[in-house]
């Protein structure tokens, strides 16, 4: 692990100001940011771990917990909830039985919402690891966690 | 490419280019921003490349990838030269049968041609599509002519003429007083003439001087600057340039949205080829001007998108705004003299040296110059990016761009300046939208979000859901935003969920004007304004929530039943299909009915009924 963040802060030359863009890094590499991998950015950066932990807190796009298999981000822009994202929100949290931001126990599935996607024909939208899939709705979104994996309440009557 | 070494070898490298395309050789143009690749384009990028090759017509036909054509209503979109044939929602492996028919025989296809909703008419060039024939595309409208991946395409359309043109020809308080001249307002939010913040930062004591591009585009519904900047990157690159050398600044940053890769990729690129071609670095086109540009991106902080706060981040810290004592044209990025500037604001500045203030103040309003790119989304009926004049009325915009409401709902309310702005009501469709008249009835243009509600749309719900955005995005550093906004928003949700008393609008009132005065930067300040909005102008709506504890929209669940229509119903079966509860049962051809003890509200039945059976009241 230390390795790898000192090759990803000598990418940036060892310069402070690029904090964040470092530890974006750091986490895509490790897919959320543990602790030892803030120990040595610190370290590597000469920036104190207060002040890593401050920024990681500070922004959202930083996870200090592990992310699922399936990472579903789901767009709350104006425009998708104007189209109805908050009930999808509810129903993907029911069938997952976890909250918007967290993973689900078995480490399958994490849900979050997110600001707007910018793909604002296609809303509402649910991107899941990278792939969008637009035009969602309720139906299509139980059917979209079912394909996952995801059992789902009304299984039992197919 | 080699070093360009003045702006005659410039010239003649543009000379070169044009020439070597042949304007009435054939050009497949494909959009590739990132709201056509969600519905899949790559695929079809592809097919395209295969057949060609397979046809052996590599040479004889060009292809280009291009940035977002702005009607992403209609993705994946075709367009092929020279006649400027237009094919949406093309299917993913089309490629073949397009080339044959209509690249090879002028066919055209009618399956894929747009039709008009209004008329009823089949529309085969893209000119005459309604949605592009009633904009003005003055800064979006280069984005189909150039693959964002080439300079040489950039080149080729006379870009970076306004830069050769400003280094050799103007000097930087001549480039200053254009830009004041053409009344450059700032496109991120605040709308404050750029050309005055030049001349500060020009004549600010400190060294160095920087000149920032915000590219953090935090605007819920608003996608001008992503698709600017990764369908256009080199104009964004030049307005920057020339505002550095105006300046007198030798360091830019743009600071990006992580959200955005395709715009970090492009722009990435298009700073590499610059400065290969010795437009961007040391000695620009041999001037003796030096200049260079780093990227940064962001975490995903609304906040960030406040200058001060900005900077902070840049400097690799938690991006809090800090208070404005002095302004950051004399002591902003590292407390050095600072120029911020969003990305269409560059992106406008090209335009004004190239073709002069007075061309430019020609178009728009007494206060406002130029065009506006907005993002219209929502409920409407052509989502896409519209480019038009200052000035262009807001019903101009909805219904004959925006084509309307779908499934003739009602039209409610727009909704403009995202989290800080404001729901514009009917009553002022006729209006003429720019800086001065948008702030004058509550709103604000922002960075040029327009999301339409309609009839099915509760306001209250509305102003909950920015007020909830507000809450999770205050930086936390100032009390009447951090707490004020948080109470505002149990206020809202209390209302929606049947617990409002009687006093609450006014309380929200009262509270907004404390956080307004109160709060420590803008978008602190600003972000009452959804409230405030529509309270003004959806007054009864609050009262109904309150006082009759009723959703008159139908959209707050505490407040709304499911129940089905007997006269509606044909016993389809699929509500209770649907349904994840058992809610929703019945005999098949038989009316349907909802236990309401067991009825979460989810609405996966009335999302599913064909028939509008589901009453929700």
């Amino acid at each position: 692990m230390e390795a790898k963040v000192k090759e990803i802060v000598q990418r940036y030359s060892g310069d402070k100001s690029y904090l964040v863009p470092i530890l974006q890094d750091v986490q895509k590499e490790f897919n959320y940011l543990p602790k030892d991998a803030l120990c040595a950015v610190s370290s590597n950066l000469n920036v104190p771990i207060s002040r890593v932990y401050e920024v990681v807190t500070f922004y959202k796009a930083f996870s200090l917990k592990p992310k699922g298999r399936y990472q579903l981000s789901l767009c709350m822009g104006t425009a998708c909830h104007v189209r109805g994202a908050e009930l999808i929100a509810r129903n993907v949290e029911d069938i997952l039985g976890i909250k918007e931001g967290d993973t689900t126990a078995d480490l399958e599935f994490s849900f979050e919402t997110v600001g707007c996607l910018g793909a604002c024909a296609l809303g509402p939208v649910i991107v899941v690891n990278g792939e969008y899939h637009g035009h969602m709705n309720i139906a299509k979104s139980t059917k979209l966690l079912k394909n996952l994996g995801k059992k789902v309440a009304t299984d039992d009557q197919d | 490419m080699t070093k360009i070494k003045s702006f005659n070898e410039l010239k003649s490298v543009q000379e070169r280019l044009k020439a070597g395309r042949d304007p009435k050789k054939p050009c497949i143009t494909i959009c590739v921003g990132t709201g056509c690749l969600a519905y899949g384009t790559q695929k079809l990028v592809d097919n395209f490349r295969e057949e060609l090759a397979k046809r052996n017509l590599a040479g004889k036909i060009d292809f280009r990838t291009t940035g977002c054509h702005g009607f992403c209503e209609r993705g994946p979109m075709v367009v092929i030269h020279p006649d400027k044939v237009f094919y949406q929602r093309v299917g993913l492996t089309d490629a073949g049968e397009i080339i044959d028919k209509t690249v090879l025989k002028g066919e055209i296809i009618d399956r894929l041609c747009y039709v008009d909703p209004a008329t009823g008419q089949k529309v085969i060039h893209e000119d005459d599509v309604p949605f592009y024939k009633k904009q003005t595309r003055l800064v979006f409208g280069q984005n189909s002519k150039v693959d964002p991946k080439s300079l040489e395409d950039y080149l080729a359309i006379g870009g970076y003429t306004a830069l050769g043109k400003a280094l050799t020809g103007m000097k930087p308080e001549a480039i200053i007083q254009e830009v004041i001249k053409a009344n450059l307002r700032g496109r991120g939010g605040g709308g404050f003439p750029a050309g005055w913040k030049w001349d500060s930062t020009r004549k600010a004591k400190g060294d160095p001087k920087y000149v920032i591009c915000n590219a953090d585009e935090g605007d819920p519904g608003a996608y001008m600057d992503r698709s600017l900047l990764e369908g256009n990157p080199h104009l964004v690159l030049e307005g920057m340039i020339i505002g550095a050398y105006a300046i007198g600044s030798s360091q830019g940053y743009i600071y990006a949205r992580n959200e955005y890769p395709l715009a970090i990729e492009n722009i990435t690129l298009a700073i590499k080829q610059a400065r290969e071609a010795g437009l961007l670095g040391e000695n620009i086109l041999g001037s003796g001007f030096s200049f260079d540009v780093k990227i940064n991106r962001g975490g995903g902080a609304f906040v960030c998108g406040e200058s001060s706060a900005l900077f902070a981040s840049l400097e690799g810290r938690a991006g809090e705004p800090r208070a404005k004592y002095t302004h950051a044209t004399d002591k902003g990025l590292y407390d050095k003299p600072t120029n911020l500037n969003n990305v269409e604001t560059w992106a406008n500045v090209p335009f004004i040296i190239d073709k002069g203030a007075d061309w430019y103040a020609s178009m728009g309003t007494a206060g406002s110059k130029g065009t506006k790119i907005f993002s219209l989304v929502g409920k409407i009926n052509n989502t896409g990016l519209v480019e038009v004049p200052m000035g262009t009325k807001l019903r101009e915009i909805v219904f004959d761009i925006g084509g309307g409401i779908p499934g003739g709902k009602k039209f409610k309310a727009i909704q403009t300046g995202g989290p800080s702005g404001g729901c514009i009501p009917e009553k002022y469709l006729d209006m003429g939208v720019d800086f001065d008249e948008l702030t004058k009835i509550g709103s604000m243009m922002g960075s040029g979000g327009m999301i339409v509600m309609d009839e099915d749309n509760c306001m209250v719900n509305v102003a909950k859901y920015f007020t909830n955005f507000l809450v999770s995005e205050s930086c936390g550093k100032c009390v009447p935003c951090r707490e004020g906004i948080r109470r505002m928003r149990d206020i809202l949700k209390d209302i929606t969920e049947g617990k409002g008393k009687e006093g609450d609008v006014e309380l929200l009132e009262k509270m907004a004007t404390a956080i307004i005065d109160g709060a420590l930067c803008a978008l602190g300040s600003s972000a009452p304004n959804p409230v405030l909005s529509t309270i003004r102008y959806f007054r009864d709506e609050y009262v109904a929530h309150i006082k009759e504890h009723r959703c008159p929209a139908g959209v707050c669940k505490d407040l709304i039943t499911y129940s089905v229509s007997a006269e509606k119903c044909t016993g389809c079966t699929v509500c209770s299909k649907v349904c994840p509860t058992g809610a929703a049962s019945g005999e098949r051809k038989q009316v349907h009915k909802i236990d309401v003890a067991k009825c979460t509200k989810c609405g996966a039945c009335r999302e599913s009924c064909k028939f509008e059976a589901i009453i929700v009241r």
